[in-house]
């Protein structure tokens, strides 16, 4: 029997390309750097693994448009991060304790920052096969930055989902209405400084793991405190 | 002026309209159509809302966020190791396929590695996944367009997969097997036959799959140009996987990327089709499954023996630092970024899975095609509502 598959229908390169090597990398910051000039913040590199590249909020389109240019087409993702270490820690604080003391400083990861709120976005050339994250600093006061929607537009959703998240806006975005959240829900949930209810509620690993085991007559009763982490299994 | 009952009122209406519809010379109105979010041909709980001119799509959107979790959230507030129980449940159909990114982002903070045994029996976990989901897509496909059967041979299938899985993890759905630095046992005695003896039961399945499905008429004419996304459109919208490889983009992170897994060490194809229609995803899937079983009888041919985990320390305390692994899942590039303070627990974690990237394509991909086509197209691309909402 002949089958669709044996008809050779399919076209590919049978010889293995050589992975990218850090000369590469190297090229893709001294494009940027002749591109962007100052608006070239930060980059970091790290040898035979990946690329960081800060720049500045003017130039976040641009750099968009020169990386697309080079080859750097397939949009990966975008989004953001919020640097300031959050009030709670991680919710298992005793309720009855005097709440402890929390460094409030904001450190920033690789390839620096001066802003409590990060844009963070990556790009991927599919045929050299090498990415290049990329960071833009945010100001606290004015949390705008130019939509990548003309460029890439799988950014649109990305955007959204950042705009709904972090509160961040973005200047030319044809539609930053909620992804995920009621229309009129206030906040942004991923907000270090945006509660997780949960946790506040009652507080990890709950107050079930101090309790007797109970009674063999009452095993009938359930226990329902781990609610958030199961009854998605159903497709 | 008489007073007219309701019904009569409505009747009339209806006729003015009507005859103003005739007037125009048949030109009808707009509709909007709902679909979903629980519809039988929808899987799970999508909402597409469309409006229609006649019978063709003038503009479509999805609706997402019925099962958002806020996973990203989530991990903020657990430790490492934990972290895994959530991240199972994103693409629940391949659920070990989604932990090895994470893992291994954590391992590349902590600059360990597992041991070559624990990387094979990863990537034959992996491999297996790739096929339970894929599988599933494959019967799933014939029901959307209105063919019983595949379903029944697809999930009388993948029920071996799924012991497979079972057997070494524990756990059929949600395997919660990798640890950071390995994995938590060993094969089982007896699973190395077991697995060579589905992993041929499974050819014979695509075999019979492409035979009584691909190779149909009808299914051929209901496929076939429908639904086609250029390659410089995926790229722009970030789509992965078979979605991508279909539009012709020679892209798969097994082979395109330098990671401690076992897919360097073996031989496959990855396929690709320069068509870009229905036809040509749900094709690729189906060699990619052919593919997966023959990455996995390689894999087992040479296993190494030795220990399945490395030296970690009991407390896992990730050292500060940011990192990026993705890999080729079941449904397309499936990536972290997680952010470390030296903490217990991450800092951040940008999960990047694969479908909320397909499915942004719809919209584009729905403008003007007809009302059944909707269904077809939404099946081609494939996606797990989980993997989209996260």
């Amino acid at each position: 029997m002949v089958r669709l598959s044996d008809t050779g229908t399919s076209e590919t390169d049978a010889a293995p390309k050589a992975l990218p090597g850090d000369g590469l990398r190297e090229g893709i910051v001294d494009l940027l750097r002749n591109a962007l000039g100052e608006g070239l913040v930060d980059t970091h590199l790290v040898p035979n693994d990946d690329l960081w590249v800060r720049v500045d909020r003017s130039v976040w389109r641009h750099t968009g448009e020169v990386l697309a240019a080079d080859g750097f087409d397939y949009f990966c993702f975008l989004s953001a991060i919020d640097w300031l270490p959050s009030p709670w820690g991680r919710g298992e604080d005793d309720p009855d304790d005097p709440p402890p003391e929390r460094s409030t400083e904001i450190v920033q990861g690789v390839a620096g920052g001066e802003t409590r709120f990060q844009l963070l976005a990556r790009l991927n050339d599919v045929r050299r096969h090498v990415g290049v994250t990329l960071k833009c600093d945010l100001p606290d006061d004015d949390l705008v930055v130019d939509s990548w929607v003309p460029l890439f537009a799988g950014a649109n959703w990305h955007e959204r989902e950042t705009h709904e998240m972090f509160g961040i806006g973005f200047a030319g975005h044809p539609d930053l209405r909620n992804m995920y959240l009621p229309g009129d829900f206030e906040g942004y949930p991923l907000r270090k400084d945006f509660p997780l209810l949960a946790r506040m509620v009652k507080p990890w690993p709950g107050i079930v793991d101090v309790e007797p085991m109970p009674a063999l007559e009452e095993e009938e009763e359930t226990d329902t405190a781990e609610g958030d982490t199961k009854g998605d299994e159903s497709s | 002026m008489t007073v007219l009952s309701d019904r009569q009122q409505l009747s009339y209406i209806a006729a003015q309209a009507a005859d103003a519809r005739l007037n125009v010379e048949l030109e009808t109105e707009g509709m909007t159509l709902n679909i979903g979010p629980q519809h039988p041909a929808t899987h799970g709980t999508l909402r597409i809302i469309a409006h229609l001119d006649g019978e063709q799509v003038v503009w479509a959107e999805p609706s997402c966020g019925y099962m958002h979790r806020g996973y990203e959230k989530l991990t903020e507030v657990r430790t490492f190791p934990q972290v895994t129980t959530l991240i199972n449940r994103i693409d629940w159909l391949g659920s070990f396929a989604n932990e090895v990114p994470f893992i291994l982002a954590a391992e590349k903070l902590m600059e360990i590695e597992a041991p070559p045994r624990a990387q094979y029996i990863r990537t034959i976990l992996f491999e297996l996944s790739r096929i339970a989901n894929v599988s599933l897509f494959l019967g799933d496909l014939g029901v959307q367009m209105g063919a019983i059967t595949p379903v029944f041979l697809a999930f009388r299938d993948r029920e071996y997969v799924l012991n497979l899985i079972e057997g070494a993890t524990g756990g059929r759905f949600h395997p919660n097997f990798d640890r950071i630095g390995g994995l938590k046992d060993d094969l089982p005695k007896g699973w190395i036959d077991e697995t060579r003896q589905v992993m041929r039961k499974l050819r014979g399945f695509c075999d019979e799959i492409e035979d009584l499905l691909f190779g149909n008429e009808i299914f051929q004419s209901r496929m076939r140009g429908i639904g086609v996304i250029p390659a410089d459109v995926a790229k722009s919208f970030g789509l992965s996987g078979a979605n991508a490889r279909a539009s012709g983009i020679d892209w798969d992170l097994r082979r395109d990327q330098v990671l401690p897994m076992a897919w360097d060490k073996v031989d496959f194809k990855v396929w690709t089709h320069p068509d870009g229609d229905c036809f040509a995803r749900c094709w690729i899937r189906l060699q990619e499954t052919r593919e997966a079983t023959k990455i996995v009888d390689q894999l087992l041919d040479d296993l190494p023996p030795g220990p399945v985990m490395a030296k970690v320390p009991r407390i896992i305390k990730v050292p500060a630092g940011e990192a990026w692994v993705a890999t080729e899942n079941p449904l397309g590039e499936m990536g972290y970024y997680v952010v470390s303070k030296g903490d217990l627990g991450p800092f951040r974690v940008k999960i990047r899975s694969a479908s909320f990237n397909n499915i942004s394509v719809v919209p584009w991909v729905l403008k003007g095609v007809y009302v059944p086509d909707i269904i077809t197209i939404l099946a081609s691309l494939y996606f797990i509502l989980g993997d989209i909402d996260r």
